[in-house]
């Protein structure tokens, strides 16, 4: 079996990879790409404790997220076609105008 | 069927005993509403018999007590029910209030029926004729209130009685309340005659609040069934209230200390003096006495008190009504002394002899009056058609521009002219007077035979007042009717006609014959009082008070003729300006001024009370209210007060405080806006690097420090 601190690790890892592609990037669809990323890297670390602790909870929490982001990219996407149909672009550094 | 037989079969009328309130009520409400509307004849026949048939009531009550004269109460209302206070309007009638239902509708209905004639003239001598309608809803009133009070079964509606003949004195006095001194002068007698009277009348109150206190009643059967027990245990009780009664008593029927107002009530027209200032109203005092016989049996002191007082009161007023020039002043001062008479007689317990000569009084004293109404109508008449002579020289329109029709120096010789008026009017003195076989001589002799033994000194005080009471009407029909006319209207004076004449027979007709009701040995009205009044001792006839009466009477007539008949008559050949205008003036000197001034006793009220009571009054007004409170304590402290509070709440707290918080704040989050705004750049990844440090802080924080 592989030991928990290698999937924990690797958890870490992808989540720190995608908070850097959210801090980073300016693309919208690369942002949302890394939210994934760092969604999946909960989800891991779910499915490593709920594997280590030989209880289910974990399982279903995981199923949940991934219920949950499905309907999260759907409005997203959606958020992101109409913004690149006012700005047409989707830099998120364009959409500034709520700054004080 | 035949009056005898009504007697015999003794039907019960008792239940027809409001209609002596009714009658007068309803006679009052027609000439109030339609009165504008009608004539004045028709005027004086609906108040005149509605007063006629109170009489004729009154007349079945009393055939309803011949057998037996054991009364009734009739009860038609609740009036005041609280707790354990029941106050009903309910008649009593019995014989003494029967007696003074008599009295007040029969003397009543004949004044009545002579003011058609007389406030025919009066009105359009006093130039107001529209106040003709106004008269006989005053005089009917009067009989309610007058009517209510003798006939109440309770000392409350006694009360509203007593005060309702109050009103009704105040409003007439004043009648021609525009005329007078200064055009206030009748007003201003109306004022003081009810100011007066409610001096008396709370003296009035305080007593039914005692009685009240100590009986827990008003009726009277229950306060007189209580009052000996009540005495036996605490006679401190029954003395208070009866002397409060009495001050009450003072008031109404004008005794001393407060009779000033009576004769300054002769401001009223002539038939009001009569039947309210002279035959009714001032006798409900006496009235009072009597009905309250069984509480002042109880008190021996207070008894013996109110004779002296109404002793004192006979003899002090007939001093002074000797000389006096106003024919009705005279009257109205022989008026206090008789009635000085009746208080000291029921004060003494001889209650049958005061309402004996209570009736007698207002039988003699109405004729009085009302005959020297007539006379005065009669000098009216004669100055007007004399001022509209043209033939008179200036001397003689001086003389008629300063005519008083009052003034008796200006009078005599008349009776020639006015021959009934004459005949009527010396009945009227004689009865006064008390000669023999007149109604006066019965009533005053009863009064004093009664007086003779329990109280000497009131006894003597009344003698005297007896004497003089001859001399001054001796003196007055002397004055006014024998000798030389001393003016011109005296000389031209005509006689009234026939409805004020008739009247004045009928009255003159019961001043000879009033006596019977109560000849000695048969003692008829004492026996008729006894079942009122409890069992009375009947003094027998005394021969020497009655010669000593009549011996003094008759001295005193023969020393007023001498006076003011052969005195007066060389007087008058004196030069005007050296002539005394009375003959006693010489021989009295500084006394008769002292009694034509009337001992000053309304000068020295004045001093004593009035005008310390007006320097209080005004001090209070100009310095402690105008000054003080006005000027200091309103200007001052409460507006100054005032407006520096609320210039401290304006300025300090309002502008300060409350603005100044809410203002530093506002500038406050500008201010700390403009800073912090700088922090909202509008990247989203600037956003989401806060959250992320914020996450890691929080993280960091759990893990570290827990």
């Amino acid at each position: 079996m592989v030991p928990i601190q290698y999937l924990l690790g690797l958890s870490a890892v992808l989540f720190t990879i995608g908070a850097m592609g959210v801090l980073i990037r300016r693309n919208a669809i690369i942002i949302f790409m890394s939210i994934e990323l760092m969604l999946n890297a909960g989800n891991l670390a779910f499915i490593t404790y709920a594997r280590s602790h030989q209880s289910m909870d974990g399982q279903i929490f995981v199923f949940f997220v991934m219920a949950v982001a499905a309907a999260e990219v759907a409005v997203g996407l959606g958020l992101i076609v109409a913004i690149f149909r006012s700005k047409k672009s989707i830099d998120v550094d364009q959409m500034n105008v709520l700054g004080g | 069927m035949l009056l005898s037989e009504v007697v015999s079969s003794g039907p019960q009328f008792f239940y027809l005993v409001p209609l002596v309130v009714v009658f007068p009520l309803i006679g009052l409400l027609v000439n109030l509403v339609f009165g504008g509307r009608m004539s004045e004849k028709a005027i004086g026949i609906v108040g005149s018999v509605a007063v006629g048939l109170s009489f004729l009531v009154s007349v079945l009550l009393a055939f309803s007590l011949i057998d037996p004269h054991q009364g009734e109460t009739v009860t038609i209302l609740p009036w005041i029910t609280i707790a354990d206070l029941n106050i009903n309007w309910s008649f009593n009638v019995d014989t003494l209030s029967v007696t003074m239902m008599l009295v007040v509708s029969g003397v009543g209905a004949l004044i009545h029926i002579y003011s058609i004639g007389y406030m025919h003239d009066d009105v359009r001598f006093q130039g107001d004729p529209s106040r003709y309608q106004r008269f006989f809803v005053f005089m009917n009133l009067f009989i309610v209130m007058m009517m209510i009070l003798v006939s109440a079964d309770n000392y409350m509606m006694l009360f509203v009685g007593w005060e309702g003949v109050g009103l009704c004195s105040y409003l007439l006095i004043g009648f021609w309340y525009d005329k007078g001194k200064d055009g206030i002068g009748n007003a201003v007698a109306g004022r003081k005659a009810f100011i007066t009277n409610r001096i008396g009348d709370f003296g009035f109150i305080l007593a039914a609040f005692i009685m009240f206190w100590v009986f827990g009643t008003f009726e009277f059967n229950a306060v007189f069934e209580q009052a000996p027990e009540v005495a036996a245990v605490f006679p401190a009780a029954i003395a208070a209230i009866t002397l409060l009664m009495v001050v009450g008593v003072t008031g109404k029927s004008a005794q001393i200390p407060l009779f000033v107002w009576l004769p300054d009530a002769m401001a009223g027209p002539t038939p009001v003096s009569a039947l309210i200032h002279a035959a009714t109203m001032v006798t409900a005092g006496v009235y009072l006495i009597v009905r309250s016989a069984p509480l002042f049996s109880l008190v021996p002191d207070v008894q013996y008190f109110v004779a002296i007082l109404g002793a004192a009161t006979a003899f002090f007023a007939a001093t002074i009504a000797v000389a006096q020039f106003d024919i009705k002043k005279v009257l109205a001062y022989s008026t206090i002394s008789q009635l000085g008479f009746m208080v000291s007689a029921a004060g003494m317990g001889a209650f049958v002899a005061a309402e004996f000569h209570l009736v007698t009084h207002a039988f003699f004293k109405a004729l009085l009056f009302l005959s020297a109404g007539s006379t005065i109508l009669g000098l009216e008449h004669a100055h007007h058609h004399l001022e509209h002579d043209a033939h008179l020289d200036e001397k003689a329109k001086e003389e008629l521009h300063n005519f008083d029709p009052q003034d008796m120096r200006i009078m005599g010789g008349m009776n020639k002219r006015m021959k009934i008026t004459f005949w009527v009017f010396l009945i009227g003195a004689l009865a006064l007077a008390g000669i023999p076989p007149m109604a006066g001589f019965w009533s005053k002799d009863e009064i004093l035979a009664d007086l003779a033994q329990p109280n000497p000194i009131a006894f003597w005080l009344l003698i005297a007042a007896a004497f003089l009471t001859a001399f001054y009407m001796g003196r007055q029909v002397l004055m006014v009717w024998f000798g030389k006319s001393r003016s011109l209207p005296a000389g031209a004076a005509h006689e009234s006609p026939a409805v004020i004449t008739v009247p004045l027979i009928l009255l003159a007709a019961l001043s000879v014959l009033g006596g019977i009701i109560n000849l000695p040995t048969l003692h008829t009205f004492t026996h008729w009082l006894e079942e009122s009044l409890g069992h009375m001792h009947a003094v027998e006839f005394a021969f020497w008070i009655a010669a000593l009466t009549t011996i003094s009477s008759i001295t005193a007539i023969l020393l007023a003729w001498y006076l003011y008949y052969r005195r007066y008559q060389k007087l008058q050949e004196l030069p005007a300006a050296d002539r005394p205008d009375d003959p006693l003036r010489p021989v009295l000197g500084p006394v008769f001024t002292l009694l034509e001034n009337k001992y000053w006793v309304d000068e020295i009220y004045w001093t004593v009370f009035l005008n310390p009571f007006v320097s209080l009054a005004h001090f209070l007004a100009d310095t402690v209210d105008w000054r003080f409170w006005h000027d200091w304590f309103h200007d001052k402290v409460i507006t100054a007060g005032y407006n520096a509070l609320s210039g401290l709440l304006a300025v300090q707290i309002d502008l300060g405080i409350i603005d100044g918080a809410a203002n530093k704040i506002a500038e406050w989050v500008t201010t700390a806006a403009a800073k912090w705004r700088r922090i909202e750049t509008g990247y989203v990844r600037n956003y989401a690097l806060s959250i992320f440090v914020g996450v890691v802080l929080i993280l960091g924080f759990l893990v570290l420090w827990r």
